[in-house]
């Protein structure tokens, strides 16, 4: 053991350390993805299970090519919500279990970073499984989008983070990953019921279809069947587009006041 | 000693740490803390560890070169260099308390506070722990608070405070406490101390020495 230690050089000292620093938060992103890559069954699990969920979707409706593309566009927005929740959920959790998350936030690290860096980690990786789940059903799976299908990743990639924000905040009621687990029927599946995937909203109980209107997912999927009717940027996939980041903006606000510094 | 470190909820009283209310944000990169169990991600090796806790407390591009340096420096102090590069997960419990240390070295804090470090590491570790201990005590000036179960360990502190029971019993250096309870050894003073307290009529119960 070396104990010659001699006195080490600081950092410049700080008076106040910020709430949001980049750098901190690109850091904790990367430590994330790091700790991502030295697990690559789940990448291979995240990246190629949406893939074959749709392929097995497109010849499940082989004599009914209408009812893939509804169906079809409504799953590329609920992969990312799903996986992304799964992840999140048991990521937070372990950093809450096995004390990191003490430890940082016993440091100058603001929770802001943290929740930014889990998000930009998860976006990342959103981004090539939603890629990846797009370019297949459009160009391969011949799934008939009127619109363009950047806007399908958009709101891919906005439902992927609605699943980040929900998965943080669920994380802090569960104190074992059994429970994490079980929190994905308890969240998710409602709204997959309520969303109109299997139905549209509109044909449902008016009391369904009034809490539907309060579920973030259905909006999702709205958005989705936007771009598949139509061409242009409708003023309804605006609006749907919005809600679903605003409710992941908010889900990841409420997700903050769950990681307290100071705990019993 | 969460209290000290400020993530202990409903704490009454007031505690002031290096002249600052216990938690507040100016404290966090000057106080160091290594908790029982070791805080480190399994899933990612020793370097990446240290790289990332060592980002959050020395963020940015500028400090990068000195980030490594003191990355690397704590590596050596904690005789982990050549499990740099293992994963945390795959390390021993004794080597994975030793990420933790590490980690808490990083950022030269003012005060270091530990809570049992020597549990369960072998007597050679545990002395060069100690050694570790005392040089940055000396050479960085750093006050190190350390708590322990186990007497022959408190022995090697400067200054012992005897709790039991919430409850301060002694305060002062190893040889003052053997010296006033005319005992030979630290364990015996603490337990005169207790049998002492216990003849003043007061019922302790759960044990704990600092």
């Amino acid at each position: 053991m070396n104990t010659t230690t001699t006195p080490r050089t600081g950092p410049a000292t700080s008076a106040e350390p910020r709430t949001f620093t980049p750098a901190r938060t690109t850091a904790t992103a990367t430590r994330v993805l790091r700790q991502l890559r030295h697990d690559p069954r789940t990448i291979a699990l995240m990246i190629l299970i949406p893939c074959v969920m749709l392929l097995l979707l497109r010849y499940v409706f082989d004599g009914s090519p209408h009812t893939f593309d509804s169906i079809g566009a409504s799953l590329l927005g609920i992969f990312p919500l799903i996986t992304m929740f799964l992840v999140t959920s048991i990521a937070t959790l372990r950093e809450r279990t096995s004390g990191t998350l003490e430890r940082l936030l016993a440091m100058p690290l603001g929770k802001a970073d943290l929740i930014a860096g889990y998000a930009l980690a998860f976006g990342a990786v959103a981004v090539v499984q939603s890629v990846l789940a797009t370019g297949l059903a459009v160009w391969a799976l011949g799934l008939d989008v009127t619109g363009s299908a950047w806007l399908l990743l958009l709101v891919a990639l906005l439902d992927a983070l609605l699943g980040t924000a929900l998965g943080l905040f669920v994380s802090a009621f569960a104190s074992s990953e059994f429970q994490a687990v079980q929190f994905m029927p308890a969240v998710i599946f409602p709204q997959l019921l309520l969303c109109g995937l299997f139905t549209p909203r509109s044909e449902m109980h008016p009391v369904l279809e009034r809490i539907s209107d309060v579920l973030p997912m259905s909006y999702a999927v709205d958005g989705m069947n936007e771009v598949l009717k139509h061409t242009d940027v409708t003023a309804a996939f605006v609006r749907d587009a919005l809600i679903v980041a605003a409710c992941a903006l908010l889900v990841l606000a409420l997700g903050a006041a769950t990681l307290r510094r100071r705990t019993a | 000693m969460r209290s000290i470190v400020g993530t202990q909820a409903k704490v009454t009283g007031t505690l002031d740490v290096l002249g600052l209310p216990a938690g507040h944000p100016a404290l966090r990169s000057r106080i160091g803390y290594v908790t029982q169990a070791p805080s480190v991600y399994d899933d990612l090796s020793v370097r990446q560890n240290l790289d990332y806790f060592a980002a959050i407390l020395d963020p940015g591009r500028a400090a990068a070169d000195r980030r490594h340096e003191n990355v690397t420096r704590a590596i050596s102090d904690v005789d982990l260099a050549s499990h740099a590069d293992a994963l945390a997960g795959n390390l021993s419990g004794g080597q994975r308390n030793r990420v933790s240390l590490a980690v808490a070295l990083l950022g030269a804090p003012e005060l270091l506070v530990l809570d049992e470090p020597t549990v369960g590491l072998d007597p050679v570790l545990r002395r060069d722990l100690w050694q570790l201990f005392h040089t940055i005590a000396a050479d960085r000036g750093a006050t190190l608070l350390v708590s322990s179960h186990v007497m022959d360990e408190a022995e090697r502190c400067h200054r012992l405070l005897l709790m039991r029971e919430g409850e301060i019993l002694a305060d002062g250096t190893p040889d003052a406490l053997r010296t006033r309870t005319g005992t030979d050894t630290v364990e015996a003073a603490f337990l005169h101390l207790v049998d002492e307290a216990i003849a003043a009529g007061r019922r302790p119960h759960e044990e704990t020495a600092r």
